[in-house]
């Protein structure tokens, strides 16, 4: 673990009149998997939807306070938001491929940059498989349906997607919500080799896959940060009651 | 009391009855093709589809209504298309709803419940008249489009709206513009929908008598440019069986007009599967 790349000051977030978000203290450490967990509405979505300003997209959405993406206000009013979202590329809930080949779905964020060059894209899916551990899967059948794949290599493939993006961090949201266990071991799997690169940050209804992968872990209780630290303390010896209720399935 | 009550009877009436009302609608359906076409066929020949009317239609053949139809339709939706797609892009993926959007909706849906006739009435006034196309190609084309533009924007909001927001949101989430996000991920989804939509706009135009008639005129040349009069083949076909010209041949043209909307449905369907089928 190194620098602070992404930090959270006096954060919050609504939508509407809705306060979705409490004043959010946070720091994220460059190459650390950071997971996220918390009950439904806690929060936790709305925060990594912050991040890459995802949010934007619903209306009446508005923040305070100051969240920093590599030293820079991800709010000013100057940020490029495109180039903030290739930053930080974002793995959903259910697998959404696009309607197209598995070559083009990878093909696709480079390509709405303004790459065209085969032999770039090439490289650029070989090596966005491989990382994934997909490309001896599909090699032979890039130019079918990404439709066709299981639920898993779906995910896979969204994850693949982002890297073909060349971004900084992967934020991941309920990425294996939907996937059986040999499925979610894979995407961890991909996941601990990947932190090498990038910095993550894993958004989890399944406590224990943030006790199986974080690094640290940070719980979230309606819009408020009950709790960061390290994943082990987290899960063992916490500070505030209610992470403990929350880790020993008593709500949420 | 106990038979009135029983589910297994009750659910054997259902069925026959939905089956027969079914059965009605087929039959209807295959009986006004099979009477048109058991009149119109006799008459058909390379020669009805080649030659011009004779004698205001009593002899001779449709070819210039055929071009006449052909015209008005494709300038019509070539009108109509763009203008509708457009409106139903920027009123699904551009606007929040509101009351703005709810207005201009509701005015696009009583657009679509007008007669045709005051579509031709009007187009008469404004092209043919106010802004001197005369009965032209021009004055009928516009005309049509209009009449067709509250369909298309209609489907072509439904088919954009089935589009799931989670194509949206990986577009954006991948660094895609508003307009790429459209372009290449919304638009290539829903165009089945759209086509749908156009296809039935074809539809009309291809079978509209009144709005045409007003506009476009009666002509039976072969139109030579925009300011040209026309005859369509529906508006051929009720000339001659309301004037008694020649029944013959208005079925005859008729048959050719039934024949051309099938084939316009079934090119357009196999076209969209093929399309479906490249981009899933």
């Amino acid at each position: 673990m190194s620098g602070v790349v992404i930090r959270a000051e006096n954060f919050s977030h609504w939508f509407g009149e809705m306060q979705t978000l409490r004043s959010i203290h946070l720091d994220v450490f460059a190459h650390e998997i950071l997971g996220v967990i918390g009950p439904a509405g806690s929060g936790k979505s709305t925060f990594l939807r912050s991040l890459n300003r995802l949010n934007d997209l619903v209306p009446n959405s508005h923040v305070e306070g100051v969240l920093e993406v590599q030293g820079r206000n991800v709010y000013a009013p100057d940020t490029s938001i495109v180039e903030l979202r290739r930053k930080l590329g974002m793995v959903f809930a259910t697998p959404v491929p696009l309607p197209r080949s598995i070559f083009e779905n990878i093909a696709f964020g480079p390509r709405l940059s303004g790459i065209h060059k085969n032999s770039v894209l090439d490289g650029l899916v070989e090596d966005s498989l491989e990382k994934t551990a997909l490309w001896d899967e599909v090699k032979d059948r890039l130019g079918e349906s990404a439709l066709k794949l299981s639920g898993g290599q779906q995910q896979r493939l969204c994850i693949a997607r982002i890297l073909a993006l060349r971004p900084d961090f992967i934020l991941l949201d309920e990425p294996c919500s939907g996937l059986d266990p040999i499925s979610t071991m894979k995407i961890e799997e991909s996941l601990r080799q990947l932190k090498k690169d990038y910095t993550i940050i894993l958004v989890t209804n399944n406590t224990k896959q943030a006790a199986r992968i974080a690094d640290r872990t940070a719980f979230f209780l309606s819009g408020e940060l009950i709790e960061i630290g390290a994943t082990a303390k987290i899960f063992t010896a916490p500070s505030d009651p209610r992470t403990n209720a929350y880790i020993e399935g008593r709500f949420g | 009391m106990g038979m009135a009550f029983n589910p297994g009877r009750q659910q054997r009436i259902a069925k026959a009855v939905l089956w027969s009302f079914t059965l009605i609608t087929v039959f209807i359906l295959f009986f006004i093709i099979f009477y048109i076409l058991e009149k119109g066929l006799p008459v058909l020949s390379i020669s009805f589809l080649t030659q011009n009317p004779q004698d205001m239609g009593k002899s001779g053949g449709i070819f210039s209504t055929i071009i006449g139809t052909i015209v008005l339709t494709v300038m019509a939706v070539l009108v109509a298309a763009p203008l509708g797609v457009g409106t139903a892009i920027f009123l699904t993926e551009y606007t929040v709803e509101n009351r703005i959007t709810r207005i201009i909706r509701f005015g696009s849906e009583c657009l679509a419940g007008i007669p045709s006739i005051i579509f031709g009435l009007f187009g008469f006034i404004l092209f043919v008249n106010t802004l001197g196309f005369g009965w032209s190609i021009l004055s009928g084309s516009l005309t049509l489009a209009f009449m067709i533009l509250p369909t298309i924007i209609r489907t072509s909001e439904e088919a954009l709206r089935c589009v799931p927001n989670s194509l949206r949101e990986v577009s954006h989430s991948l660094g895609g513009t508003k307009w790429q996000t459209v372009a290449r991920v919304v638009l290539p989804s829903a165009l089945p929908g759209i086509g749908t939509g156009i296809i039935l706009g074809v539809g009309r135009s291809v079978g509209e008598t009144a709005a045409t008639i007003f506009t476009a005129g009666s002509v039976l040349r072969t139109p030579t440019s925009l300011f040209s009069s026309s005859r369509t083949m529906a508006v051929h076909f009720y000339i001659l069986a309301r004037e008694g010209i020649s029944m013959p041949n208005a079925y005859g043209t008729a048959a050719i007009l039934i024949l051309s909307i099938l084939v316009i449905n079934f090119l357009a369907y196999y076209l969209m599967h093929k399309f479906m089928k490249r981009h899933s």
